[in-house]
C-alpha cells in the first residue's frame, strides 16, 4: 500500500528538501506516523499535543479537507494522495 | 552611487496592482485574499481565493481553492511569490492575527487598505517569527509612495481579466 504525500515548501526542511514523500497507513494518524519515523518534525507540525491535527494545518485526502471527513481517523485507500498545506489566514 | 543598502522591495505590475485594489473593493465591507505566484520574482498568476470567513476583520482561504492554487503553482514549479488580504476599514499594516498566521515565511505579506475609500492603499511586508518588516514596493518598476493617488478610477468590470485558476 503506498499513499503519497504532497509537502509544501515551508515543509520541506523536514523531508531532505522532497516535494513528494510515500508512506502507508489505514487511516491517517497511521499515515503520519509513518512518515513522522522517516522525517523527524513532520508529525510535530501536523499533530498537536492532544493528537489532534493541528488547528492551522489544512490536510487533504485527494481533493477533500479532512476536516469535512474524520479529521485525523480518515481512512486512506492504495493511490491516495495526501497534501498538506499550513492555512492562509488572519485579519 | 549610494553607498546605503536599499530596503527589500517587492514588485508588481499596474495592472496586477489595479486587480488587488479591485478585488478588495468587490466585497466591501468583508475582507478578501488571493496568492501571486511567479518565476523568478516575475508574477506568473493571480489567484482570487474565496475568505472562507467572509467577515470584515478575519480572512481564511478556502481550503480547497486554495489547494488548487498551491497546486497549480507546484505543477508549473512556480514560486507563492505573495499573500494579499485586504483591510477594509483600517490601515494596511499586519494586523495581530495577521503577525501569528504568517505561516509562509517565504511568501510577501501584501495588505490592501481601503481605509481612505478613494485611496486605496497598498504595502508589502516579510513577517518571519514574528517579526515584521516593511518591503518597498514597486510599481511599473516606480516605487510607490505611501500616500498613493488612486492609481485608476475604479475600473468597474475589469475585475476578472488577468486572473486564472481560482477566480470567481
Ligand atoms: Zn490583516
Amino acid at each position: 500500500m503506498a499513499i503519497e504525500v504532497r509537502v509544501p515548501t515551508v515543509l520541506r526542511k523536514h523531508t531532505e528538501g522532497e516535494r513528494r514523500v510515500s508512506g502507508d497507513g489505514a487511516h491517517l494518524r497511521d499515515l503520519i506516523d509513518d512518515v513522522g519515523d522517516r522525517h523527524n518534525g513532520l508529525r510535530a507540525a501536523l499533530v498537536a499535543d492532544d493528537g489532534s491535527l493541528h488547528r492551522f494545518i489544512n490536510v487533504y485526502v485527494n481533493d477533500e479537507d479532512v476536516r469535512f471527513m474524520q479529521g485525523i481517523d480518515t481512512p486512506l485507500s492504495d493511490g491516495d494522495v495526501v497534501s498538506i498545506l499550513p492555512a492562509v489566514a488572519g485579519g | 552611487m549610494t553607498t546605503v543598502q536599499s530596503r527589500r522591495e517587492f514588485h508588481l505590475d499596474s495592472d496586477t496592482y489595479d486587480d488587488l485594489v479591485a478585488h478588495a473593493r468587490s466585497d466591501v465591507p468583508y475582507e478578501v485574499c488571493g496568492l501571486l505566484a511567479g518565476r523568478d520574482g516575475t508574477l506568473t498568476a493571480h489567484y482570487r481565493i474565496p475568505n472562507a470567513a467572509r467577515s470584515m476583520t478575519l480572512y481564511n482561504m478556502d481550503p480547497k481553492a486554495m489547494l488548487h492554487a498551491m497546486n497549480e503553482m507546484d505543477d508549473n514549479d512556480w514560486d507563492l511569490l505573495g499573500i494579499y488580504h485586504s483591510h477594509t476599514h483600517t490601515e494596511a499594516y499586519p494586523s495581530s492575527t495577521d503577525i501569528e498566521l504568517a505561516f509562509y515565511a517565504d511568501a510577501v505579506y501584501l495588505i490592501v487598505s481601503l481605509q481612505a475609500p478613494d485611496a486605496p492603499q497598498i504595502r508589502a511586508f516579510d513577517i518571519v517569527d514574528g517579526q515584521v518588516s516593511e518591503r518597498a514596493l514597486v510599481v511599473d518598476g516606480e516605487r510607490a509612495s505611501r500616500s498613493l493617488i488612486p492609481r485608476n478610477a475604479r475600473r468597474a468590470g475589469s475585475a476578472g481579466e488577468q486572473t486564472s485558476g481560482e477566480s470567481r
